[in-house]
């Protein structure tokens, strides 16, 4: 093993050495246990203490502070702060378009990370080993390009994303209706076509671009998983006269489990969220609230109309059902994993 | 035949290399010429918006009003006015200095506190050590809109909100515990020897630290940099509550200030010389490392 950097190894350690080893050899404190001399102590207090303290004062103590606002009074009608108990939670579950919200987001978790993992499945697998299927397992021409190309929207901010998106679905200027205008026999439904203004649109619209900024990136994902399966497995499974489509499904989905559970938890806390997107889509609710989410009334009833435990209470109900969500995906995948005895 | 086989391959691209070439069946072609459809199809789908954009950048407002594919007629007053309106007008150039400022500062300062943390707990471990790194991953799971409304009154009451270190703090804050995640596992990685060996050799803690074991962890320090320049540039909700000062305004505010500010009269020519100005950058950089990015991706990943 060669030693990384020189300067370390080099002659003027030898004087300090002698030092050293009385560090190293410490004294033993009561019960045997080591004491770690005063040196150390300080590093640890400066590489874990100073950064817990900006995590523990600007991240735990936020999240803490909301739960018990929630259960407050504060804001609204008056500055005061008194306990309230469950009532924030009665009043946004029964008044107002909080219940909405909470739908909207529901189906949001449910089709965006399904849509988002088997298309940029397929798609991987169309990469990786959609070439020959005899002799090596291997990938497609062309397939950096596909790979390099997919990739371009997650280096994009998701607020431009969602700029670009508003502007492609406008009704007369949008590229959409352009492009639709243009294809013979349904062309003339498109004409001046709202898609972010009709109910039965705006959401699978919304879906739409949310996809479009993910699929690339769990594609180099997937390819990089599937890459890192053993090609004796491929081999074998062509051996016992697998075709394809069963290669994929019982060779290929298998191994990348891990990856697609990683994919579906992260896809789903973006959904849950989707602030960004709708903020730049339709920054009001969309048509009859359709696309309105919980992050969206969260804002507006913390920062437009100043009811901080309401919204904090919509914030535990965001962080509750993530948290579920979470437990889902973790638990579906055991139990798979463990029909399938592995 | 032999042509087909020799294009179908490049070698970086095989998952197993040392195979003869084989022959090919016609389903093969099939479902080779059938992926070759779904990708360019795909392909399609991602560009075509982005180059639209651009396409729309060299338009006049007016132009644009028009329809989506009116073709503009003073290209070059065009693109001047949209890009100096955008640049000056809407302030996107002073936005995007902003953006450097914060994001450069802040990736930094993450990168520095969270690969520190990393390499203690995951090589001094200490009564209360497994805690700390629970609580860490904890911060992964819960989302930021929970801590958005406290998060605010706080930086409220020490003073930092609307100014630049406010935000930093928050975004440090907040890409802390993905890069902790992320770093543990390398630093966990990492021989003891070696460290033991430097200390034995004198270095301290410190010196073993920064000359010794953070160099080792290179490939996972590029990922985890990379993926936090991109999450902090992408960051959206922080900013909109934290941040509400127009001349503090960061990129991704500046671009939401086109849709916000919609029933007045929008630059559509500014906008899209916007998503110009956001977009290009960014994806010129991508480009240029992408290899050196998506081998460090999926090597992140892999961990």
């Amino acid at each position: 093993m060669t030693f990384p950097n020189p300067t370390v190894s080099g002659g003027a350690s030898a004087a300090a050495a002698g030092a050293v080893n009385a560090g190293v050899t410490a004294p033993r404190g009561r019960g045997g246990r080591r004491r770690t001399r005063p040196s150390r102590v300080i590093f640890l207090l400066v590489t874990v203490g100073i950064p817990m303290v900006v995590y523990l004062g600007l991240v735990i103590w936020p999240f803490l502070q909301a739960v018990y606002y929630s259960l407050t009074d504060w804001g609204g009608f008056s500055n005061t702060m008194n306990f309230v108990g469950l009532s924030n939670y009665r009043y946004i579950f029964t008044d107002g378009i909080f219940p909405l919200a909470v739908r909207n987001n529901i189906i949001l978790a449910i089709l965006v990370p399904l849509i988002t993992v088997i298309l940029s499945f397929v798609l991987a697998t169309m990469v990786t080993v959609g070439g020959s299927s005899t002799g090596a397992v291997r990938g497609l021409a062309g397939s950096s390009f596909y790979r390099i190309v997919s990739f371009f929207p997650y280096t994009i901010p998701a607020i431009v994303i969602g700029v670009i998106w508003a502007q492609i679905y406008d009704p007369s200027k949008g590229m959409l209706n352009g492009v639709l205008t243009h294809v013979p026999l349904i062309g003339k439904h498109f004409d001046s076509f709202a898609w972010l203004g009709e109910v039965k649109s705006a959401m699978p619209a919304s879906i739409f671009v949310i996809i479009w900024g993910f699929v690339g990136f769990y594609m180099v994902l997937f390819v990089a998983a599937i890459k890192g399966i053993p090609a004796e497995l491929y081999d074998a499974a062509r051996i016992d006269g697998a075709g394809r489509l069963r290669t994929m499904w019982s060779v290929t989905l298998p191994m990348v489990r891990e990856t697609v559970q990683t994919a579906y938890v992260y896809l789903g806390v973006v959904a849950l969220d989707a602030f960004v997107y709708m903020a730049a889509l339709n920054p009001t609710g969309g048509p009859n609230n359709s696309t309105l989410t919980m992050s969206q009334d969260l804002f507006k009833t913390a920062f437009a109309q100043d009811q901080f435990g309401k919204a904090c209470a919509m914030g535990v109900v965001l962080a509750v059902v993530t948290l579920v969500f979470a437990a889902l995906v973790f638990g579906v995948n055991k139990l798979i994993s463990r029909r399938e005895g592995v | 035949m032999t042509d087909l086989t020799k294009h179908a391959a490049p070698p970086q691209q095989v998952a197993t290399i040392k195979q003869p070439p084989a022959k090919r069946s016609g389903g093969d072609r099939g479902i080779m010429i059938g992926s070759h459809i779904v990708l360019i199809f795909w392909s399609i789908i991602v560009i075509l918006p982005l180059v639209w954009s651009f396409f729309s950048a060299t338009r006049s407002t007016s132009e644009i009003f028009s329809g989506p594919w009116t073709l503009p007629h003073h290209l070059w007053h065009n693109l001047s006015a949209n890009f100096s309106s955008a640049w000056s007008d809407s302030g996107l150039g002073r936005d995007l200095l902003n953006t450097i400022i914060v994001v450069g500062v802040a990736l930094i300062l993450v990168m520095a506190l969270g690969s520190m943390c990393a390499y203690s707990l995951a090589r001094f471990p200490f009564r209360g050590s497994r805690a700390i790194y629970y609580l860490i991953l904890a911060g992964n799971t819960f989302p930021i809109f929970l801590a958005i409304v406290p998060l605010f009154f706080v930086l409220k009451h020490i003073g930092l909100l609307n100014t630049f270190p406010g935000l930093i703090l928050a975004y440090v804050a907040f890409a802390f515990p993905f890069t902790v995640f992320f770093l543990y596992p390398f630093f966990r990685a990492l021989p003891g020897e070696i460290a033991e060996a430097a200390e034995l050799d004198g270095a301290g803690d410190w010196r073993t630290f920064i000359q010794v074991m953070l160099p080792m962890a290179k490939p996972g320090i590029a990922a985890v940099a990379i993926f936090n320049f991109l999450g902090l540039w992408n960051q959206f909700l922080l900013p909109v509550a934290l941040n509400t000062n127009q001349h503090n305004y960061v990129l991704s505010q500046g671009m939401y200030n086109f849709v916000s500010s919609a029933g007045y009269e929008v630059n559509y020519g500014a906008l899209f010389a916007g998503v110009v100005i956001t977009v290009v950058p960014v994806l010129i950089a991508y480009i240029i490392f992408q290899r050196q990015l998506q081998g460090s991706l999926s090597q992140g990943t892999m961990k």
